[in-house]
């Protein structure tokens, strides 16, 4: 025979507690495990080199120096590193809005031939990996004589296919109506882009655009494939030289460059970590 | 004059779009197309380029090892990476559900690696798993005997994925917790009134509510670990030998450093076979999914 057992509030408590408790405990766990190799790359780069190889291990610099950044930035010249990775950026992301911005607008509202063809091969060229095309991208630049410029890091990567379906998505849904009603006010067409489309199109713009500007910034394989010359080279690949800067490995050299190459990313996000998690996540679910 | 502003009328969305489509064929199909051509090839920058049928494929295949290694280290990255960021993406998704400020922080850190370049992450954990560096002194704090992570061939793939599983976990936590959040709270309130119990109604409503999603990722998860260069050029080049060695990496190196372009271009045709059918159950995936909308 089985008798109902009243569930003993305490107990019940005492369990919720507990498992509350135990749950907080492994958040925080969760929490350090990814704050703490960025805070590890921070503490480094302040450190002597012989106190970034002591043991045990110091949480922070007791020998609290800049000796990192300046070796960085006289030896290598990360300035010019620098200037070329502001310069991509700057130039990648607006060459790519004035070539997916109009490319975007008429496969979502107007109808000639060949469109559907034509977008099936953005939908394919979306798919193609830029690690099986860049062999024959560099051979036609070294053909050109390209290769001392900024170009083979600019012209491959300004046509964001899969940027031109996200925003044909948006311009889809903005009304007909309203663009038939700024035609009889006779606005032309780049009136209707920039008055009406692009406004109501705010979001996955700055979302594309972030995009770009994050990789841009970030990329390596590109760069290190389409350059020959340290001239043209971007940050991400002087950080990666820091590693021979001088003999052995002298890690506060290597975090101080790093950290020259995430600070940006870092204010950004502390910035705008709302908005970009919630762009990102509608992105994901799309 | 009317029938000029027809045929400008006309003309003007092909205007639009020829700067894409231009684009695309130079830097986009050509390169492929090209590629496939090379592969026929017996190509270096020394000699005259002289056709050799499917030589290449032959020596890649069956006579050099190194390009096999690099294929098994890619299955193996693949199998890895994905199951974990799957499953840990999908564990976080499920713990970290409820609105809190606590939640909305360990998500947001999470997150963080994602928008950091590869190169930066990869960096920092060449330092931590260094052999003098932090994880070694914390193993010898409780006398385990030091790790060679990176630089053991038996550790070196797997610290690795160790890294690419770290950087991608909290944008795949994220995308399933808004699918998480936007399964009907009623089926699972109902579940709760029938005492359904919290693993069965995992199994029986979150799991099955998830699938299409979760079988989405596991295709974008899968194309895009072929595509893992970064962090293996940056932590090990490859190496200790061939492994960790994987496809994009070996693509690279037999081209940009050794100049064996036909070899290269092989590869590479492998490789593109393996994302074609890949792509196709994609797309076919994608229909599906907006059929049952």
């Amino acid at each position: 025979m089985t008798q109902y057992k009243k569930p003993n509030v305490k107990v019940l408590k005492a369990k919720k507690m507990a498992s509350s408790f135990i749950s907080t405990i492994l958040k925080l766990g969760v929490c350090i495990m990814f704050a703490f190799p960025f805070f590890w790359m921070i503490s480094t780069s302040f450190k002597t080199y012989a106190e970034s190889l002591q043991f045990p291990p110091t949480l922070w610099p007791e020998d609290f120096t800049l000796q990192a950044y300046i070796t960085v930035f006289e030896k290598l010249e990360l300035g010019s590193y620098l200037m070329n990775s502001i310069i991509l950026v700057v130039a990648n992301t607006a060459l790519m809005v004035v070539i997916m911005v109009p490319a975007a607008y008429v496969f979502a509202k107007y109808e000639f031939k060949g469109k559907d063809f034509m977008f099936s091969i953005l939908m394919v060229a979306f798919m193609v990996p830029t690690c099986l095309t860049f062999i024959s991208i560099f051979r036609m630049f070294a053909h050109a004589n390209m290769l001392n410029s900024l170009w083979p890091q600019i012209l491959p990567c300004i046509c964001n296919a899969y940027g031109i379906f996200l925003l044909r998505q948006n311009f889809m849904q903005i009304p007909e109506e309203l663009i038939e009603s700024a035609r009889l006010d006779e606005a032309n067409e780049w009136q209707i882009i920039t008055k009406i489309m692009l406004p109501m199109a705010k979001s996955t713009m700055a979302t594309i655009i972030f995009l770009s500007v994050t990789g841009t910034w970030n990329s390596y394989f590109w760069p290190l494939v389409m350059t020959i010359s340290d001239e043209y080279r971007p940050l991400t690949i002087a950080i990666e030289k820091l590693k021979g800067l001088e003999s052995g490995l002298v890690w506060p050299n290597v975090m101080a460059g790093n950290l020259v190459l995430l600070l940006p990313v870092i204010v950004v996000f502390l910035f705008a970590s709302k908005k970009i998690i919630a762009s990102m996540a509608y992105r994901g679910v799309k | 004059m009317k029938k000029k502003v027809n045929i400008l009328r006309k003309l003007f969305p092909y205007v639009m779009v020829i700067p894409t489509m231009i684009l695309l064929a130079v830097f986009v199909f050509y390169p492929l197309v090209n590629m496939v051509y090379l592969s026929f090839f017996d190509y270096n920058l020394i000699k005259e380029k002289t056709f050799c049928g499917l030589d290449n494929y032959y020596r890649i295949f069956f006579i050099q090892t190194d390009f096999r290694d690099a294929f098994l280290n890619t299955l193996i990255y693949m199998a890895g990476t994905t199951f974990f960021l799957l499953f840990l993406g999908l564990v976080f998704a499920l713990w970290l559900q409820r609105d809190s400020k606590f939640n909305a922080i360990a998500q947001r850190l999470m997150f963080f690696p994602n928008i950091c370049a590869g190169l930066a992450i990869s960096l920092i954990f060449q330092w931590l798993m260094d052999d003098e560096g932090l994880f070694n002194m914390v193993l010898g704090f409780f006398d385990i005997a030091p790790l060679r992570w990176l630089n053991d061939s038996t550790t070196s793939l797997l610290s690795v994925m160790i890294v690419a599983i770290w950087k991608g976990i909290g944008y795949y936590a994220l995308i399933l917790l808004s699918s998480v959040k936007s399964i009907p709270t009623e089926l699972i309130e109902a579940a709760d009134l029938d005492d359904a119990g919290k693993i069965r109604t995992f199994f029986k409503i979150t799991l099955p509510m998830l699938s299409p999603q979760l079988f989405f990722l596991l295709i974008t998860l899968t194309i895009n670990s072929f595509k893992v260069f970064d962090s293996v050029r940056l932590m090990t080049g490859g190496g200790p030998g061939n492994s960790s060695d994987v496809l994009v990496y070996w693509i690279y190196r037999y081209s940009m450093e050794y100049n064996k372009y036909g070899l290269a271009c092989a590869g590479g045709t492998v490789l593109l076979v393996i994302l074609l059918i890949l792509t196709v159950v994609y797309f076919r995936v994608i229909g599906k999914k907006v059929h049952y909308q």
